[in-house]
Parts: C-alpha cells; sequence; structure tokens
C-alpha cells in the first residue's frame, strides 16, 4: 500500500472527507460518478412531471410556490453535476449518457401526475423519500458531495411542507377531493418506498458504498425510517395506509410493511414505466431545441471577451 | 465540455464585514452570464449581497504531491502562538 492510499484509507476510518485532488481508489471514483450523475439527472427530470402542472395550478399562490419548486430541483440538478464535474467528468458527458441511457434516474419520475392531488403526494411523498436520503448524504465522505447535500437539504425542506400543504387542503375538502388525496397516496405509496432501492441482501453497490462511507444508512434502514415518519402524517389527513400490513410492531419498534413489487420496480428502471419514453424524449427535444442558444452564446462570448479594455 | 461553455468558481459574501466564501461552481460562456448564472443558483434566498466569479482555469493550487513540503515550515514554530510565553496571571489579560 502507497502512501496515498494510507492516507485515503485513514480518511474513511476516521471520518473525514475526500476532496476533488486527493487520491481515491477508482472505484470509488466511479462509484461516486455514477450515483452523483443519477441523483442529478433525477433533479431535473423531476422538474417534468410538476412542470405538468404548473399552466393548470389552482390559484395564483400555488402557481408562484410549484415555480419555486421547480426552480430550486433546477438548481439542485446544477449543484450536482459540478459535484460530479470534480470527479473528472463533465456536464455535456453525462447527458449523453442521460440520453443513450447509460445513466439512470430514479424510476420514480417515469409515473403520470395525473391530477392535481398528484403534486401535493409528489412534494410530501416523493420530496420526503428524497430529503430523508439526502440528510443522511450529508454525512457522505465526499466532500463536494456533503456540502452539496447540506445545500440542497437546507431547501428541500419546503419542498415536502408545500406537498403536505396541499395534500391538507384535498383531504379537509370536499368528498371528491378527499378520495383524490387518497387515490394520488395509494399509487404514489409504494413507488416512493421503492425509491430507496433494493433491500440490503439484494444491494451489492450499496455495501461496498457503505464501506467507503459514500452512504452512511442503507436503503432498509432510510426506507424503515421514511415510514415510521410518515404513518402519523397519513393518519393526521385522515387517509388510510394503502398497505394493509402497516402496522405498528412492538418487538421490532417499527411499522411493518407488505413486500413490494419489485418486478413491477426493474420494469420501470429497464425504461417499460408509463411516462419513461416520454420523460426522456421531452430532456432531448429541450437540449435540441436549445442548442442555437448555446452556439449563440459561444459566439458572442468569443467576440467579447477577447477584447482588450 | 461544449465549445465556449466554461466552468467558474463562484465566492459569496453575505454582508458586509464577513469574508467572501467559496459556494461551488457554475457554467457560463462570459463573464455576465457566469454571474447571472451565480445568481439565480446561489443567491435565490437572498444568501449573499456581494458576488464573484472566477474562471475555475485561473485558479492556482498548490499540486498535490507537493502540499506536505509546502506547508511543513509552518509545523515547528509553536513559539508563534501566543500560548508559548509564560506571563505571570497580576499583570492582567495580555
Amino acid at each position: 500500500m502507497d502512501k496515498f492510499e494510507a492516507a485515503f484509507n485513514e480518511i474513511i476510518e476516521k471520518e473525514l472527507k475526500v476532496e476533488p485532488r486527493d487520491w481515491m481508489p477508482e472505484k470509488y471514483r466511479e462509484h461516486l460518478i455514477r450515483q452523483v450523475s443519477q441523483h442529478a439527472h433525477s433533479e431535473v427530470i423531476g422538474m417534468q412531471p410538476e412542470g405538468n402542472w404548473l399552466l393548470r395550478a389552482p390559484s395564483l399562490r400555488a402557481k408562484q410556490v410549484l415555480l419555486a419548486k421547480i426552480q430550486d430541483e433546477g438548481g439542485h440538478g446544477l449543484y450536482l453535476y459540478s459535484v460530479a464535474e470534480t470527479l473528472g467528468i463533465s456536464r455535456q458527458e453525462m447527458i449523453e449518457q442521460l440520453h443513450t441511457g447509460k445513466a439512470k434516474y430514479s424510476s420514480i419520475f417515469n409515473y403520470p401526475t395525473l391530477n392535481w392531488a398528484d403534486i401535493g403526494a409528489v412534494g410530501w411523498l416523493v420530496d420526503g423519500a428524497a430529503i430523508t436520503n439526502q440528510v443522511s448524504l450529508q454525512k457522505t465522505s465526499y466532500g463536494p458531495y456533503s456540502r452539496g447535500m447540506i445545500r440542497i437539504c437546507k431547501e428541500e425542506s419546503f419542498h415536502q411542507r408545500q406537498g403536505y400543504e396541499i395534500m391538507m387542503q384535498m383531504a379537509f375538502g370536499t368528498p371528491e377531493q378527499k378520495e383524490m388525496a387518497q387515490d394520488a397516496l395509494n399509487r404514489f405509496w409504494f413507488p416512493a418506498l421503492m425509491m430507496f432501492g433494493p433491500h440490503d441482501k439484494d444491494s451489492a453497490h450499496s455495501s461496498q458504498a457503505m464501506k467507503w462511507k459514500i452512504k452512511i444508512e442503507s436503503n432498509d434502514q432510510l426506507r424503515q425510517k421514511f415510514i415510521d415518519h410518515t404513518i402519523k402524517q397519513i393518519e393526521y389527513l385522515g387517509l388510510t395506509c394503502p398497505d394493509p400490513n402497516c402496522k405498528w410492531n412492538e418487538e421490532t419498534g417499527h411499522y411493518d410493511h407488505s413486500p413490494f413489487d419489485w418486478d413491477e420496480f426493474w420494469n420501470v428502471v429497464n425504461g417499460n414505466g408509463p411516462c419513461n419514453q416520454e420523460r426522456l424524449d421531452h430532456h432531448k427535444k429541450a437540449h435540441n431545441d436549445n442548442k442555437w442558444v448555446r452556439e449563440a452564446a459561444a459566439a458572442y462570448a468569443l467576440k467579447t471577451e477577447t477584447q482588450v479594455a | 465540455m461544449e465549445s465556449g461553455d466554461k466552468v467558474w468558481e463562484v465566492f459569496i459574501q453575505k454582508k458586509a464585514g464577513l469574508p467572501f466564501k467559496h459556494a461551488g461552481s457554475v457554467h457560463g460562456y462570459d463573464k455576465k452570464m457566469a454571474l447571472q448564472n451565480a445568481r439565480d443558483l446561489y443567491t435565490r434566498r437572498g444568501e449573499g449581497r456581494e458576488l464573484w466569479v472566477v474562471e475555475a482555469s485561473n485558479i492556482v493550487a498548490v499540486p498535490l504531491d507537493e502540499a506536505d513540503a509546502f506547508f511543513d515550515p509552518a509545523d515547528d514554530k509553536i513559539y508563534r502562538h501566543p500560548t508559548f510565553y509564560d506571563i505571570p496571571d497580576s499583570v492582567g489579560h495580555m
């Protein structure tokens, strides 16, 4: 073991931070690039299901809030692309990998947002699950990723609250609105829980990532934390958890849950969800439609920035 | 990287009297765009009253393999710290 590897191991062992120019194992770098670019793509693709309701928001206030939230998601994508860039991959390469399917994004965004209650459920459950994961990642061993997560968590806390506010308005509204809220919960509950990824026993990447302290808590630990937090929020709304087995377990001190439908999960990851094609097509179209803007910006910069004052 | 696209490092001063602090990086094709992008990305909630952007390629850093030797001269000069000196309590705060 050379002195660089020893220094890296010491950083991990003492829970210090690895910085971009420090020596790191190639596999550590690769794992981070994959995880951070997937995280970045998820933020950016996640703007689409919410953007779907921007022009149909029920009030000016709701529209302003949703617009601010979507703008944050775009910003979070950019923070994360910057984090990945410190590891030696360019943003352009990452976007190419998204377009060819080499890089993934969270499969939750391949579900449609059918009505306004879905926007509530996305903010409450999808952002809630993401925040549970991101709070844990604030302690990740890679310095720039940790700093990005701290920033993101600070900004995200309003996202979940705005989602829950919509759920309260719907659940305490007319019987039809309450029904819509229940329907949104029914459709998003299991996909939100599967956002945490496969069970620990089935997750090879995950255990290595925990040895390197890229991840601090396992998929199952984070998922359980999220379930335990969320049940009382469901109860407050007067809604019913769609999982009949979701009951308090005295012995474990946690809520139980039914087995998940992993076939559906992998089916969506592998491109066969209700909106996979639509999400990617839209991203490609926006990227290609804006090509002239990038070209114009490059030409303008060439003309103006080279002039000597 | 796409032609003309550059990475800039972003520094923010939260309020007068505080030092500028590195916030992260941003893409931009020219100085003005880099500043505007940095504003939109890093100061959406009043995080700053002043903003610097510096092209990342213009930052000069100590080569990593020289860092030990580079900072070494500071390690053995404990007389630069106030605790090195014994001063009697009776003279008061110093």
